[in-house]
C-alpha cells in the first residue's frame, strides 16, 4: 500500500501550506493521477481519509483527475494514446511504444476557508 | 459558495461582512513523489562523489535475489568491495546470510511498508558507509509493484524474475519492468523441468521495456553469472567516469 506513503506526503504539503498560506481548513482537494502511474485512485481516496484525520484537511472532498498516456511507437514515430504500458501502436500495429506522458502523481490544487 | 455551510457568497452580511469567510482557492502543482526525489537526489550525489555503483535490486518475493547476491558477491571477490542494503517486512534473515559472506550489510525492516524509500537508504547510507569505488546492492523488499515508483538514487533497477513465474509476468506487472534497465532471469537450472516459454518471456518484458537488457543466470549453477558480472562492470565504469 504505497498509496498510504503517498497520503502522508499530500498531508504534509498541505499543513506546510495551511501555515504558510494562513487557512484552517480544507474542503477540496484535487489530485492528477496519471492514467498509468502506479497509484490505484480508490486506495489513495482510502488511504487520503484515514491519513488525513485530526489535520486541516480531515473531511475533505477528493477529486481526481486522471491524464491519460501517450506514448511514442519506436517502430513508426507515430504518437498515439496508451491505454496499457503493454499496447502496441495503433497506426502501425507494431512497437513497442515509449511512455510519453501519464504516469505524474500531483496535488493540483487546494479549496481552503 | 461558503465552505461552511453552502451559502452562496455575498448573499447575507452581519455588521457590514460575510458571516464568514469564503472559501478560496490554492494552485499547488505539486508532485507527490518530490519528497522521495530530493532524498533519492542526495543519495545519487552521494553515490556520485563517491564513485559508488548502487544497483536496487527487486523482484517478487521467492525469486532468488538474495542467492543471487551471495554468489555475485562471491564471484566479485575481495578485490571488488562490495555493501549491501536489505529491506525486508521483519527478520535480518538476509543481511545475516550477506555478512556470512564477509560483506557488510545493514538491514531495514519496513515494518507494514511494502518498499524502501530513499530517506530510509540514507540513513542505512550512514550505517554502513560504503568504501569509495564500491558497489552498492540495495536488495528491496520482494514486491514487484510498490517499489517501483520509488527512486532511491540508484544508477539502475534491475528486476529478477525467476523462470517459475510464468511468461506473462511482465505484462502483469508492467511498471517494474518500465522502471528496470536490466532483467535477471533467474533460476535457469530449472528450465528443464517446466513448459515457459522463455523467448515469450523475453518478448513481453521488451513490449513493456525496449530498452530492457536481459540476462539468464543460474545462482545455483552459476550460469550467465559470467554475463551479468560484465553488465556490472560495464556499469561501473560510469560510475568512475563521475569522479
Amino acid at each position: 500500500m504505497h498509496e498510504m506513503s503517498l497520503c502522508e506526503n499530500i498531508r504534509e504539503i498541505i499543513e506546510t501550506e495551511a501555515r504558510t498560506s494562513g487557512f484552517t481548513r480544507v474542503n477540496r482537494v484535487w489530485l492528477e493521477v496519471g492514467a498509468l502511474s502506479c497509484v490505484e485512485p480508490d486506495a489513495l481516496r482510502f488511504g487520503f481519509d484515514v491519513v488525513m484525520r485530526g489535520s486541516v484537511a480531515e473531511g475533505a472532498t477528493v477529486e481526481i483527475t486522471t491524464p491519460p498516456a501517450k506514448a511514442r511507437c519506436l517502430a513508426c514515430h507515430e504518437i498515439a494514446p496508451l491505454a496499457h504500458r503493454y499496447d502496441l501502436c495503433p497506426h502501425c500495429g507494431a512497437g513497442p511504444m515509449e511512455m510519453l506522458q501519464g504516469d505524474a502523481l500531483k496535488l493540483s490544487k487546494l479549496e481552503v476557508v | 459558495m461558503c465552505g461552511t455551510c453552502g451559502c452562496g457568497e455575498g448573499e447575507m452580511q452581519i455588521d457590514g461582512k460575510t458571516h464568514h469567510s469564503p472559501a478560496r482557492e490554492i494552485a499547488l502543482e505539486r508532485d507527490l513523489m518530490a519528497k522521495n526525489d530530493s532524498y533519492a537526489a542526495a543519495n545519487r550525489q552521494r553515490f556520485g562523489q563517491a564513485g559508488i555503483l548502487a544497483l536496487n535490486l527487486v523482484s517478487s518475493p521467492g525469486a532468488g535475489k538474495t542467492e543471487l547476491l551471495v554468489k555475485t558477491i562471491e564471484m566479485l571477490g575481495a578485490a571488488t568491495p562490495c555493501a549491501v542494503i536489505e529491506g525486508d517486512q521483519q527478520t535480518a534473515n538476509d543481511a545475516e546470510r550477506i555478512r556470512a559472506t564477509g560483506v557488510r550489510a545493514v538491514q531495514i525492516n519496513t515494518g507494514k511498508g511494502c518498499h524502501l524509500d530513499a530517506h530510509m537508504v540514507g540513513h542505512a547510507l550512514d550505517n554502513l558507509a560504503p568504501a569509495p569505488h564500491s558497489i552498492l546492492f540495495i536488495e528491496n523488499v520482494g514486491n514487484l509493484v510498490c517499489p517501483a515508483g520509488f527512486d532511491l538514487g540508484e544508477a539502475h533497477k534491475v528486476v529478477v524474475l525467476s523462470v517459475t513465474e510464468g511468461e506473462d509476468k511482465p505484462l502483469k506487472y508492467p511498471d517494474m519492468f518500465a522502471a528496470a534497465d536490466l532483467a535477471l532471469i533467474n533460476k535457469a537450472d530449472l528450465l528443464p523441468y517446466l513448459d515457459i516459454d522463455i523467448d515469450l518471456l523475453v518478448a513481453n518484458a521488451r513490449r513493456i521495456n525496449p530498452r530492457l537488457d536481459i540476462i539468464r543466470t543460474s545462482a545455483k549453477t552459476g550460469a550467465g553469472m559470467a554475463d551479468w558480472l560484465d553488465w556490472i562492470n560495464t556499469a561501473r565504469r560510469p560510475a568512475k567516469a563521475a569522479e
